[in-house]
């Protein structure tokens, strides 16, 4: 068990790895990316039982199945340091001939991706079929996943949604992270997608919240007791409130950095505001 | 010339249907899902056997897709069925990022195919699909000709370690390969040898290739008949070598001419062997309402339409 203030420390690093692999290769999402720091940092150091020895199926492990494929610099910053690849590697990231895709992909084989995802809408059915092997296999680990808002306004999700609680996937834990942004525009203007907490009731699930995902306490103690929501006939849905681009301070609030990297002088600035923890790659 | 016996005519939904069953018995890992239609795909014996490892995903062929490709994760080998117009052009995304991109040991059973779907009509009748699947990276395609070969294939591809889409189809139609031939995937099956003409011939299509053969044979023509079941990877080797003997081919297909096997054969010839070609498959059209004999005759996929493209071809050599 980490300390918060350990996690605390990682999650800056993982800002800083983030904002450097998009500034290098001046492309990649950074906004999302920020936003899910805490929620990476604590699943990956703390929530889920996994080996950093990585095999495809992944038996007797907890899986992570990142549905938004877009947010994969935090994705691999998160992998590298917590095992899976050496953190050098992310001086790749986006480069001709790398492992690290700009989205991520089981393709060039890299440890830690189970599936390839950037196309959005597809993560939750995938992560249910990983439950359903689970279930098969007599193997009591989890299955968490994680999801865009926007990306909800795929109908895939709710064909997903719709049959994980018709079938009591109980051992699926789906995160969605409502940071309220999309390319467009903010969700509510693009396409206001009512209340989802009572959408994912009305569908039978369970749903939790955590009010500020970008608190390492209360995003820890969220996915804690959404633990503890398992295996009771329910698959158990945390909507996770977040800021966009959150840790430097003029990417929040705004869907502008979404898909665009900082030029040198804003990387700067932005590193300045997330000072080195751990060590750049 | 020997000929061909049909023993008795059966749909090859049933051959898959009967290939599961066995796979069930004989598998524990294998798996199926189907989206509504176990009727239509004769899937019910392998839910009975195995009510634990089958998954009704009701109508919803994406999150099917989805559901299989997360199935493998876990050392599962799930067999997804529904009919080929909605295994394929419906789900391509699906298929292509979370099956195909990933490398995901999933087989899309695809029952229906063409237009001897019949009365349903061309919502129903993909002449598609071949051509959308073969373009996929890392896909094999496989349209098997009868009963036997369907059920042969069925247990075969479980032992691939890949993506595999199989096709076949509706009705009922001769089934005459024999029942212990054993299915080797990307290997082509020579049917008759002959030395004037090539036909080249994929599901439905192959049992009319040997009436086209045999009517051919009483008028002095020799037909060599070749059974691709399946259209990727290809048996170039076969192909070459056949046509390098007769110099000239008709390839047939239940399928459009864009995209199918004839346009495969017809690249494996331009780079190794150009010879002159003809093409029975349907032309760049959608199907219709009709019986699957009267729909086969319409769109020229049938023994008589193979002979007029054998004459046509052998006046080009």
């Amino acid at each position: 068990m980490s300390d918060i203030q350990e996690l605390k420390d990682f999650a800056t690093q993982v800002r800083r790895d983030i904002l450097r692999q998009v500034h290098k290769v001046n492309s990649g999402h950074p906004g999302g990316s920020l936003g899910c720091t805490e929620f990476f940092t604590a699943l990956y150091k703390e929530v889920m039982h996994h080996n950093t020895n990585f095999d495809m199926d992944g038996k007797n492990e907890d899986l992570f199945f990142l549905s938004n494929g877009h947010i994969s610099p935090v994705f691999y910053s998160v992998l590298a340091r917590t095992g899976y690849f050496p953190v050098d590697e992310l001086n790749t990231f986006r480069l001709i001939n790398s492992r690290l895709q700009g989205h991520p992909t089981t393709h060039e084989g890299l440890p830690g991706i189970r599936v390839a995802s950037g196309s959005l809408g597809q993560g939750m059915s995938v992560a249910i079929g990983a439950a359903e092997a689970k279930k098969l296999n007599k193997d009591n680990h989890l299955v968490f996943s994680l999801h865009g808002d926007g990306e909800l306004q795929e109908g895939q999700n709710w064909e997903a949604i719709m049959y994980a609680a018709a079938k009591k996937i109980d051992n699926l834990i789906s995160t969605v992270d409502l940071n309220g942004q999309q390319i467009d525009g903010s969700t509510d203007t693009v396409l206001p997608m009512g209340n989802l907490k009572k959408k994912f009731e009305a569908f039978g699930w369970d749903v939790l919240e955590i009010e500020d995902g970008n608190d390492m306490e209360q995003v820890l103690k969220g996915l804690k007791e959404a633990k503890t929501h398992t295996g009771k006939g329910k698959p158990v849905c945390i909507l996770m409130t977040t800021v966009m681009g959150n840790g430097v301070d003029f990417m929040m609030h705004t869907h502008a950095w979404h898909g665009k990297a900082p030029n040198d002088e804003q990387l700067e600035k932005a590193l300045s505001q997330n000072p080195e923890t751990l060590g750049d790659y | 010339m020997k000929k061909y016996t049909d023993t008795g005519k059966k749909d090859t939904r049933s051959g898959f249907g009967d290939g599961l069953t066995e796979l069930g018995r004989k598998n524990p890992n294998v798996v199926a899902l189907c989206a509504d239609l176990v009727g239509s795909l004769k899937m019910q014996d392998f839910i009975d056997e195995n009510p634990e490892r089958f998954f009704q995903v009701g109508i919803a062929e994406a999150n099917m897709i989805g559901i299989a490709a997360g199935l493998t994760i876990g050392g599962k080998i799930p067999f997804a069925g529904t009919f080929a117009n909605f295994a394929t052009g419906r789900v391509y995304d699906q298929i292509r990022q979370s099956v195909a991109y990933s490398g995901k040991n999933v087989k899309i059973c695809a029952s229906h195919s063409g237009v001897t779907l019949g009365e349903d009509g061309a919502t129903h009748q993909i002449l598609e699909d071949i051509g959308l699947m073969k373009m996929l990276p890392g896909m094999t395609v496989i349209n098997t000709c009868d009963y036997n070969q369907t059920k042969a294939a069925t247990i075969a591809i479980a032992e691939h370690d890949g993506p595999v889409y199989l096709r076949f189809g509706r009705p009922k139609v001769a089934n005459f390969t024999p029942e212990d031939q054993k299915f080797e995937i990307g290997k082509a099956v020579k049917l008759y040898g002959g030395n004037d003409v090539t036909i080249i011939a994929t599901g439905h299509l192959v049992w009319e290739a040997l009436q086209a053969a045999e009517k051919l044979s009483e008028k002095g023509i020799s037909a060599e008949v070749i059974n691709i079941h399946t259209i990727k990877p290809l048996d170039e080797e076969a192909i070459i070598k056949s046509v390098k003997k007769t110099g000239c081919v008709v390839t047939a297909e239940e399928h459009n001419f864009l995209g199918g096997l004839g346009e495969s054969v017809a690249r494996t010839l331009a780079e190794n062997n150009p010879a002159p070609q003809e093409f029975v498959a349907t032309q760049d059209t959608f199907g219709e309402s009709g019986t699957p004999e009267q729909l086969m005759d319409k769109y020229g996929l049938n023994a008589e339409a193979i002979i007029k493209a054998t004459e046509k071809v052998l006046s080009r050599k």
